[in-house]
């Protein structure tokens, strides 16, 4: 009579996933799938320049191409009050710009017309007259008592800083220094980088006069915030508006934002009448939406002789653009970037953050990190090698001395987080197992005898996940809880609908196995939909790996509602009081005589045709989970690499990944974020960066120029698991989405350092091209590059 | 992607094609495998008025050796179908070991040997191969054919010598006067992504002795660069440690590398340095090997 969960597709089942079916065979609905009747088409016209003053626009030519609908402006936005918009970090952000372009990118025009040509067409007979002004590329630059005022649109912005902020104890910290044995320091640029959804980012707007409503299919990663957004800047009704986000061809926090494309086809729609649809190209998206990263740091560490840490100091100074938009929850203006250092027991700490406005595109996101974690890791990392090179000492055995231990749970950091659970140590030497750490050490030796440069590189970390509880997380004011509304139909079907949002992690099929968890109802008899702000409940999206910790607690504790239900229904059926009542995965039985039960199909139709005196008929709930704190998976990553000291070209031998993301539902799908996870964090430390040149030209506007990696140059992965129950969460689970892009890079970069720190070299930035390892190698010091790149003259 | 509004002609012969072009003014241009041309009309560099395309003209598509050992590729020889050929793999080394890093798999199913010549992007790597090689165009216009070396052919970036109403019929390498040896070299960052740095050898060999030598560079000047000084130096010699060292530093001195977001220029020279003498060692230790 027991039912094989796994046969059912629950907990534990690498389920194929549900979605693939319509993917793999063309039949997904994107946005730019969606045609309605009537509808236009917009594009934008960008700023060439990086930094310029318009002195005038001229869009008369544009006007009288035939099929021209309307030709917006910064002016006539500012005419409904929407020139600018607010940003999620309290700044102001141009929607189309009206006295000044401050990034090249930078929306200035847009065209709506009958087709997507005739858009293009029109854009290009607009005549923008530009003053080039002094152009910042980098935050140094941006410091300079003589650098241009990025942000004259601003009062009280007398300089480029966006802000000045700390955290930590800084006497504490000045202590530990003091006392140090060893200090070690090492500097290091983490680069910008794009992630890069193969979808752009795109919208349809249609406002309807007749209704008054607002409806807009969205590439959004959380359409409720949208709705609340909308309904606070357009100052429409929130019921009036409906924000449906279709399928996602991959999001990366890239579709966490509001951007000016959003809002200029919401205003265009209401002002033709007429659905309108912008679809935004892919150097659009390259060169106008959200980044990750670009933060330098300034890093240093009082060591006691044995490889005890007494203290970290850390500086950073990021590069926000030229608007604050870094898209956020968090109270803290650098955001988690004081998560740092959590798997270490370390007794003081001390951060401070400077953040400056440039000439550059606007809009840090939480590239699959929560937000600036993989910054934070990747200092921590970083540091971490240096320290244990410094004292002599084996990285691994360094790490060991300092990691939190199991039995010292729950464990307050330095910086004041509250991690719950791991077994650190244990990750560490299943990882070095797995490498034949020993052995490679003696080969790397014998191999550098020959002139081959051989070298090992280990990454650990525990990252927060899951933004977050109601205390520290919110965006405009909403508290960062999730929802869950489950609807189990007569016959035992069920449909489930969450307020997070799916872009490719798999929800579809991996909230059905929980609720086949909970429920006995087999995975395949439920469907999963999100993504539709009329139907589903209210919810604050997916990023910062939060689905699961958050969304997926919520669908288990719907479930649980369900099952309370249904246990009283079952009592009824089987004529017996509810606390004679027995649950098994699927069925209730009476506790005395095992054989005599219900299933839970049973209850759902009697939920709908004879439920007991007093009962409300039907079997659905809603679930709203504010997560107590956030979860704390862990990960020990481990590569080798042979370093051609000629060429500087770098090969990846071995990569060894030791993932605890705590109770695992769907196996396949967390192997298959670990994976695309690294390959990220592989693309990062060799190839990868949004640069830009002396004048603000953004070198990597397309996929000629930013590199993603494919599948003949990444490396293979070699997976292993440790599973630590997160103890808070309902089935135990902690989250994976973003655990090996975030701690994947430094176990590249220390495996090349490794490879030579013996000729005198600590650092050489990401991404790790030959021609900065070579220079490394053959000076016999540090590369950190700092844009814009080297260029010469022809 | 939207370019500019253009017409589109699909001939179903070379004298159509060339009629077309010639009613083109110049404004026409050929669409060989696109692979070139159409990312120039979605940035909309390119905006011509026509397009000619000529995937539908038959008999194109062949590559072969003739009876004198010269080897022809026609203007629809795909870079898949040099990748996949046997009888270039036999005999010819230089374009057989280009052919597998030449753009991706995906765009070498259909872009042309000879739309990358025609293309002239100086980080193209055909014409380097064809430079080494001594290799040279036939050209088809409405007085008939003509044969130029592509030493001759680009004269720019993006640009040749063609007439606006000239067809690349073919690419013709010459036989070789000896053995024909040779190597090419790319560094890339990525697969699918232009040569930060790349050289290509070909040598006629009589035993361990050279005949002839090409060596050209790509990625490393405004146009393919031929380093003729650096084959001179071997032709007549062996290769042994002084003339391959010597032949590498002349080709680094040819190359005139500009630094951007793939590397320094200094550091660009290395490669070519490292390359040419990676390549000419290869080159003699297999024919060590041989003996
Ligand atoms: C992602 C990507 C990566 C690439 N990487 C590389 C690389 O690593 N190395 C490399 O060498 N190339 C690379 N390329 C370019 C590729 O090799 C092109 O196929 C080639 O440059 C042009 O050939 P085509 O047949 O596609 O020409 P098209 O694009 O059709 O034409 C190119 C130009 O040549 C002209 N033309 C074409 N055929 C003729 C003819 N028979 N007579 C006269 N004029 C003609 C056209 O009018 C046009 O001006 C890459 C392209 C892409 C899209």
């Amino acid at each position: 009579m027991t039912i094989d969960e796994i046969k059912i597709g629950g907990m534990g089942a690498s389920r194929r996933r549900v979605e693939d079916n319509r993917f793999i065979r063309g039949r997904g609905n994107y946005v730019d799938d969606v045609v309605l009747p009537g509808m236009l088409h917009m594009e934008i016209l960008r700023s060439p320049l990086a930094h310029a003053r318009i002195r005038s626009i001229d869009a008369s030519k544009a006007w009288e191409i035939p099929g021209v609908r309307l030709v917006l402006t910064g002016d006539m936005m500012a005419t409904r009050n929407l020139a600018w918009m607010p940003t999620l970090s309290y700044d102001t952000q141009a929607v189309l710009a009206t006295d000044k372009v401050r990034f090249q990118g930078q929306e200035v025009a847009a065209v709506i017309a009958d087709d997507p040509y005739i858009a293009k067409d029109a854009c290009e007979a607009i005549v923008v007259d530009y003053e080039p002004l002094p152009v910042i590329v980098n935050p140094m630059q941006a410091m300079a008592d003589s650098a241009p005022l990025i942000r004259d649109d601003k009062e009280n912005q007398p300089d480029n800083k966006v802000f000045d902020w700390e955290v930590g104890d800084r006497e504490a910290t000045e202590r530990a220094f003091a006392e140090a044995d060893v200090v070690s320091k090492l500097e290091l640029h983490y680069p910008r980088s794009h992630p890069s959804p193969l979808e752009p980012c795109g919208s349809i707007a249609d406002f309807d006069r007749s209704t008054g409503k607002l409806t807009v299919y969205m590439t959004t990663q959380a359409p409720h915030i949208i709705r609340a957004a909308v309904a606070l800047v357009a100052e429409l009704p929130e019921h009036m508006i409906r924000i449906i986000s279709p399928d996602l061809g991959g999001g990366f926090g890239n579709k966490v934002p509001v951007y000016p494309g959003y809002v200029i086809s919401i205003l265009a729609s209401i002002l033709t009448e007429r659905p309108v649809k912008w679809i935004e190209d892919k150097t659009g998206n390259l060169i106008s939406t959200g980044f990750g990263r670009d933060v330098y740091l300034q890093g240093e560490m009082a060591l006691r002789k044995d490889g005890r840490i007494l203290g970290v100091r850390m500086h950073t100074i990021s590069d926000h653009g030229a608007f604050f938009s870094d898209a956020q929850p968090s109270k803290f203006k650098i955001g988690l970037m004081h998560s740092a250092f959590a798997c270490y027991d370390i007794p003081s700490a001390h951060l401070t953050a400077t953040g400056m406005y440039t000439n550059k595109a606007p809009g840090g996101v939480a590239y699959r990190c929560s937000f600036r974690v993989t910054e934070a890791m990747f200092f921590q990392e970083r540091m971490v090698q240096a320290a244990a090179d410094d004292l002599g000492m084996d990285q691994a055995e360094f790490r060991r001395v300092n990691f939190v231990r199991d039995d010292d749970f729950p464990h307050r950091t330095a910086f004041g987080f509250l991690t719950d659970s791991g077994q650190y140590g244990k990750c560490l030497d299943v990882g070095l197992e797995a490498i034949g750490y020993e052995q490679f050490l003696k080969d790397q030796e014998e191999a550098r005898k020959k002139g081959r440069l051989l070298g090992i590189g280990i990454s650990t970390m525990t990252e927060p996940l899951g933004a977050g509880n109601s205390r520290e997380y919110d965006i405009l004011g909403i508290k960062m809880f999730d929802s869950a509304e489950l609807r189990v139909h007569m016959t035992g079907k069920a449909i489930l609908r969450t307020g997070a949002k799916t872009q490719g992690q798999g929800h579809e099929t991996t909230w059905a196995q929980i609720v086949a968890h909970e429920l006995g109802i087999p995975a395949d008899d439920i469907v999963v939909e999100e993504g539709d702000t009329d139907t589903a409940p209210f919810g604050m999206g997916t990023y910062a790996s939060r689905s699961t910790p958050v969304a997926g607690a919520a669908v288990a504790m719907v479930s649980r509602k369900i099952r309370a239900k249904a246990r009283k229904i079952a009592a009824h059926l089987l004529e017996v009081s509810e606390e004679d009542v027995e649950w098994e995965l699927g069925r209730f039985y009476v506790r005395s005589q095992p054989d005599r039960g219900v299933t839970i199909q049973d209850c759902s139709m009697a939920a709908y045709s004879n439920v007991p005196d007093g009962m409300e008929p039907g079997l659905e709930n809603t679930a709203y989970y504010d997560p107590p704190n956030l979860t704390w998976p862990f990960a020990c990553y481990i590569a080798t690499v042979e370093v051609d000291p000629v060429t500087g070209v770098w090969d990846v031998l071995r990569m060894v990944a030791v993932d605890d993301c705590g109770v695992r539902i769907n196996p396949m799908i967390v192997e298959g974020q670990i994976m695309g996870g690294l390959t990220e964090a592989y693309a990062m430390a060799s190839m990868q960066f949004i640069t830009f040149d002396a004048d603000g030209n953004c070198v990597g506007s397309n996929y000629m120029d930013y590199l993603l990696p494919t599948a003949w140059e990444t490396p293979g992965f070699e997976l292993h698991e440790v599973v630590t129950p997160c103890p808070h969460h309902p089935i135990g689970a902690k989250g994976i989405g973003e655990c090996a892009t975030v701690g994947g890079p430094a176990a590249f970069v220390n495996a090349v350092m490794d490879a030579v720190k013996h000729l005198g070299v600590r650092n050489v930035d990401m991404p790790m091209l030959p021609d900065r390892v070579h220079q490394a190698v053959t000076t016999g010091s540090d590369v950190s590059g700092m844009p814009p790149v080297r260029t010469d003259a022809p | 992607m939207y370019p500019s509004r253009f017409n589109y002609e699909s001939p179903s012969t070379i004298d159509e094609a060339i009629a077309l072009l010639d009613a083109g003014r110049g404004e026409a241009k050929i669409l060989a495998g696109g692979q070139s041309l159409v990312p120039m009309l979605k940035l909309r560099f390119a905006a011509p008025e026509t397009l000619v395309d000529i995937n539908n003209i038959p008999g194109l598509g062949y590559h072969h050796f003739d009876e004198g050992g010269a080897l022809h590729i026609g203007a629809l020889c795909r870079h898949e179908d040099i990748e996949k050929s046997t009888v270039i793999a036999e005999g010819q080394p230089t374009i057989a070991a280009a052919a597998p890093l030449v753009a991706d798999p995906i765009v070498r199913t259909r872009g042309t040997f000879v739309g990358s010549v025609c293309h002239g992007d100086p980080q193209g790597d055909w014409a380097a191969c064809m430079i080494a090689l001594d290799g040279f165009i036939v050209a088809q216009g409405p007085n008939g054919r003509r044969e130029i070396p592509v030493e001759s052919f680009v004269t720019g970036p993006f640009q040749n010598v063609l007439a606006h109403n000239e067809i690349a019929i073919e690419a013709v390498v010459p036989a070789p006067r000896g053995e024909a040896r040779g190597a090419y070299l790319k560094l890339e960052r990525r697969v699918g992504d232009f040569a930060t740095a790349a050289v290509a050898v070909a040598l006629d060999m009589s035993g361990d002795m050279v005949l002839r030598a090409g060596i050209a560079l790509t990625g490393v000047g405004g146009t393919t660069v031929n380093a003729a000084e650096a084959a001179d130096s071997l032709t007549g010699s062996t290769l042994d440690a002084d003339s391959v060292s010597r032949a590498a530093e002349l080709a680094a001195a040819a190359a005139q590398p500009r630094s951007d977001h793939r590397g320094s220029a200094s550091y660009k020279r290395h490669i070519v340095n490292t390359f040419t003498a990676r390549a000419l060692s290869g080159i003699a230790s297999s024919n060590e090997r041989a003996a």
